[in-house]
């Protein structure tokens, strides 16, 4: 550098296309320097903040895609559950139905049933007191008649036997001659 | 008027290549440098104070470094080199850019004003002693002694007659002129504006000084110099880029599969 300096003052040319050598050095020394601090200490805190930044960019897609799957999975369940209340609800409809009608069925025989007894029950008393009407008749005629018989022929009929077989014989002869002519 | 000019002398001496040699500040310590050291100091501290607490969310200093070590990392290294192979590289290439992008920047400091690019030295030692050896390096251990040859110097698909031709361009082109022309290509583009400034600066003190009615020329020089200098800045940074690129691209190209 020094004969350099003194050729300038001497007044020789300096040729600016030819490298010194001490620059050289230094410029690689320098360069290597530096070189080593960025690699060393400067680029692995770079990468690092990338790599964070990376790992909470895609961690917050990734907790993202959770959430939207996790939806997803609740929709699909409250669909499933929807679809099986309204199945319940029809089927529980369908039941009632067929419940109803089989209540309605039931107290139609019941009162089927009813009516045809009570129409037993009236005919039972009806012939009852029929049956007795006319066995109160049938004592009361014979009494009658005989009273009647007493006061026309005028004798009196004591023996209680053949009083009945008379009355008996009365009776069935009005039996058939009141039977044809209920026919 | 006369007067003055006749005081001091007045003979415009243009700017030269001794202007870029200034004269050493101590022992055989000049200006470059000292201000090649002073870069390294500045990116090193520069980094290391945007890089000691780091967040999630960047701040606006840390965002600054980011952006910067961005440009080295992703828009330089892995666009040439490729998102397989570039990570190792990232601090070599954020070097690059940043050494050369801060020392073409001192061309425009105030006081500082030198861009140490301008003595050849210095991108000569950047690209022949570091990017040369590291991107043959790389592609000698991955395809092997011959097949990184032939890797480089016989691109595949040429016919056999064109390959006579090809392959002694190719290798003079990848094993001399790259390097060379890696270097020589920030060191002139420096070399000149620098010139370009001194000449529209100095003309213009000149013209203001010792010229007659020419004063009234000088605010027009000035105007050009100020002009220059925000030319300069893009030309400052865009051989710093294109320094980084090329140097990636180079390695690049000698770990590709394939051209």
């Amino acid at each position: 550098m020094k004969t350099l300096i003194v050729a300038a003052a001497e007044g020789e040319p300096i040729n600016p296309v030819l490298p010194h050598t001490s620059e050289i050095i230094i410029g690689l020394i320098a360069f290597l320097l530096l070189l080593f601090v960025i690699k060393k200490f400067v680029s692995p805190k770079f990468e690092a903040v990338y790599a964070e930044r990376a790992a909470k960019i895609e961690g917050g897609i990734e907790k993202a895609e959770q959430a939207q799957a996790q939806a997803q999975a609740t929709l699909e369940q409250y669909k499933a559950q929807l679809a099986e209340a309204r199945a319940e609800a029809a089927r529980i409809r369908d039941d009632a139905r067929i419940e109803g009608e089989q209540i309605i069925s039931e107290l139609r025989a019941k009162a089927q049933e009813e009516s045809a007894r009570i129409i037993a029950q009236g005919q039972t008393q009806l012939e009852t007191q029929r049956a007795q009407i006319v066995a109160e008749l049938r004592g009361e005629l014979g009494r009658l008649a005989i009273d009647l018989a007493d006061r026309v022929v005028g004798e009196s009929l004591e023996d209680e036997v053949r009083r009945r077989g008379t009355v008996d014989r009365f009776l069935s002869e009005l039996d058939g001659t009141s039977a044809p002519a209920a026919k | 008027m006369t007067t003055l000019v006749l005081a001091s002398g007045g003979e415009f001496v243009a700017p030269g290549v001794k202007d870029f040699f200034p004269p050493a500040i101590f022992g055989s310590v000049d200006k470059p440098m000292v201000l090649l050291v002073l870069s390294v100091l500045i990116i090193g501290a520069f980094f290391i104070l945007a890089t000691r607490n780091m967040k999630l969310v960047p701040g606006k200093f840390q965002f600054l470094a980011e952006s910067a070590y961005d440009i080295g990392r992703n828009s330089i290294a892995r666009e040439q080199i490729g998102g397989k192979d570039f990570k190792p590289f990232v601090p070599l290439i954020l070097t690059v850019f940043t050494f050369v992008l801060v020392n073409n920047l001192f061309g425009l400091v105030p006081f500082v004003q030198f861009p140490t690019m301008a003595h050849i030295g210095f991108p000569l030692a950047v690209s022949v002693l570091v990017i040369y050896p590291v991107y043959h390096f790389v592609g000698f251990k991955r395809h092997g002694f011959v097949g990184y040859l032939k890797h480089a110097t016989m691109p595949p698909g040429a016919p056999w007659f064109v390959l006579i031709l090809l392959i002694p361009i190719e290798f003079f082109q990848k094993f001399v002129l790259n390097p060379l022309t890696l270097a020589i290509r920030v060191f002139a583009a420096m070399f000149a504006g620098h010139l370009l400034l001194l000449v529209f600066t100095l003309a213009g003190e000149f013209l203001l000084l010792n010229g007659g009615i020419t004063v009234v020329v000088a605010p027009i020089a000035f105007l050009f110099a100020i002009a220059l200098t925000f030319l300069e800045a893009l030309i400052m940074v865009l051989q710093a880029y294109i320094f980084a690129l090329l140097s990636a691209n180079y390695i690049g190209a000698a770990l590709a599969e394939e051209h």
